[in-house]
């Protein structure tokens, strides 16, 4: 269990006004989407949450404890990062990309025990890449290694989850899997943030979600209070149309006249 | 080895046991050839005066040497490259070489004796070394590539100022000055600096094997997963530095091992820094007493710069291992 506080929390973009300062509580079992504009600091804000950058203003607390005064080893073993871009510059296989998800348990002597073992072949399984677990992780496409690192992160054990597009590169078949490893994650206790650019993603499987607009003004609230299609119009600068599918509310573009449309289909 | 696996450590008896065929072989090999059975009399206390000599005061140094500078040099070429991410990285990258170069060669046309070539040489590197990082370190901290592109600024101004002395040099010094710019172990007069370095520089390097692993994703995945990446970041150049600054000391620029080495156990072993960096150490101490045996022997009398003859190995074999990689 871990909850990740925010107190008037000014994220750092260069150039951009402070905005309404942050003050958010992630408590354990919620589900968080962060929704905004290309440009809005979704990426930014994930990293000033997981203390990898340095706010302009105020703080984030990691269960009462401020953030930045906290050993990153002992951060990492509570909070793990899902980040969008990776860099996988010395080629290195699939399993040992997993396997360093148990760095911060480790003493500096330690090798990998059976059990850091067993943890990254089950969650190299549970994202259905173990098939591949002796590759080198350069050798595969953009989707495959979008589930190993989220695979590093399961290996991580981690009681807050940030993840930076968890969906990335992903197809239909496997975002959804890795939307519902994620809500399992939530549903034994975890915290869940993720930021979203797909506003559907966010509407089917968050539970709370905070609205970054790129002046630096957001909101934040409870997923069924958020979702409101005049507010999501002001976020993205776009007209939209709401309908449902199977309770779950779907949003699409608003046609405009001019776009071309096939009648004939 | 705590942190290496049961493949990781048979790799390493192996490269143990080369290691010491190579220093056997350095010891039996030259101008007065040596039996194993004389070679294992002198060892143990008694055989041939002359042996004796030969062995004690000639070969066994500077076969020790050779090996410590190998050893030396491959591990700080394969901290330089897991450091800068850059497989490109050697030890003289960042353009310690080139400091040391000037310093040997402005102390050997002052007429210096061997003693304060290498100091020149040491305190030539150590400047480097503090003018790229604090050069990099500019107005908002370094970054990879910032120390990459100081450096090779910074080494191409040594090599302008080593050219400019070997012009004003003398004729009959320029041979010396070639020498140690190529590498020339008949300098080492001791190895024992080069294995005070190297020995506990191994032992701090150990611990930190699996937090390279991580660094070398990058820095902010390194710091997700509990790595302190700043002071990790400068202890590796602190100590990458030092090792092959007292290297350049010992034997002058000898090149082509510390880009090398790392990277064929890199392709042989995979890239587990716990087992490449010690596995560094042994081959490279390997190799360069190998190269050093066949300088001195191959022309005798007459004595290659032993960076000829790591490059003349090294080159095909990487080659051959780099073709045949995935």
């Amino acid at each position: 269990m871990a909850t990740l506080e925010t107190r008037n929390l000014v994220i750092d973009i260069p150039g951009r006004a402070d905005g309404r300062p942050l003050s958010l509580c992630l408590a354990p079992g919620q589900r968080w989407g962060i929704l905004g504009p290309n440009g809005a600091g979704k990426t930014t804000l994930l990293h000033t949450l997981a203390g990898l950058h340095p706010p302009r203003a105020g703080r984030v607390y990691l269960d009462g404890a401020p953030l930045a005064t906290l050993k990153r080893k002992a951060v990492a073993r509570r909070l793990a990062l899902v980040f969008q871009e990776r860099q996988d510059g010395f080629p290195a296989t699939v399993l040992e990309t997993a396997l360093i998800g148990r760095h911060p348990f480790l003493a500096p002597w330690q090798r990998e025990g059976a059990e850091d073992l067993r943890l990254a072949r089950e969650a190299l399984a549970a994202l259905a890449v173990d098939h591949l677990a002796d590759r080198l992780v350069t050798t595969l496409s953009g989707g495959e290694r979008q589930r190993v690192a989220i695979a590093t992160a399961l290996t991580q054990t981690p009681a807050l989850w940030l993840a930076d597009e968890p969906t990335n590169h992903l197809d239909l078949h496997h975002q959804v899997a890795v939307m519902r490893l994620l809500a399992g994650q939530a549903r034994r206790g975890a915290t869940v943030v993720m930021g979203l650019h797909d506003l559907n993603l966010a509407a089917r499987w968050c539970d709370h979600l905070l609205l970054l607009f790129p002046d630096g003004q957001h909101c934040a609230g409870p997923a069924e209070v958020m979702l409101e299609p005049r507010a999501l119009e002001r976020l993205y600068g776009q007209p939209l149309t709401m309908t449902r599918v199977g309770g779950a509310p779907v949003f699409v573009p608003t046609p405009d006249p001019g776009d071309p449309v096939d009648h004939d289909r | 080895m705590p942190g290496v696996s049961g493949r990781g450590l048979a790799a390493l008896a192996l490269l143990a046991g080369i290691g010491l065929l190579a220093v056997a072989a350095a010891l039996a090999v030259g101008s007065v050839p040596i039996t194993v059975t004389q070679l294992l009399a002198v060892l143990t206390g008694g055989g041939d005066p002359l042996h004796r000599e030969l062995l004690l005061s000639l070969r066994l140094p500077r076969a020790l040497a050779a090996f410590a500078t190998g050893g030396l040099l491959s591990l700080a070429g394969a901290l330089m490259q897991v450091l800068l991410r850059n497989p490109l990285a050697d030890p003289y990258v960042l353009g310690l070489s080139g400091g040391a170069a000037v310093g040997a060669l402005g102390a050997m046309l002052l007429g210096a004796a061997t003693f304060g070539v290498s100091g020149a040489a040491f305190a030539g590197a150590l400047l480097s070394t503090l003018v790229v990082f604090g050069l990099a370190q500019g107005v908002g901290g370094w970054t990879p590539t910032r120390l990459l592109l100081t450096g090779v600024v910074v080494a191409a101004g040594w090599s302008a100022v080593v050219t400019f002395l070997l012009t004003l040099s003398p004729a009959d010094q320029l041979p010396g000055m070639l020498y140690w710019l190529m590498g020339d172990l008949s300098y080492a007069r001791s190895p024992l600096a080069a294995w005070l370095v190297l020995a506990p520089a191994l032992l701090v390097t150990l611990p930190l094997g699996r937090g390279l692993n991580v660094l070398a994703r990058g820095p902010l995945q390194a710091a997700a997963l509990g790595v302190a990446v700043r002071p990790l970041e400068i202890t590796v150049y602190v100590l990458a530095s030092l090792l092959t600054a007292v290297a350049v000391t010992t034997a002058g620029s000898v090149g082509f091992v510390g880009l090398v080495v790392p990277h064929m156990l890199r392709l042989l072993l995979g890239n587990d820094q716990r087992l490449i960096l010690p596995a560094s150490v042994l081959a490279g101490g390997a190799l360069l007493t190998l190269a050093d045996t066949l300088a001195r022997t191959l022309l005798a009398p007459e004595q290659l710069p032993v960076g000829v003859i790591t490059a003349l190995l090294g080159v095909p074999t990487f080659l051959f291992l780099l073709y045949r990689s995935r």
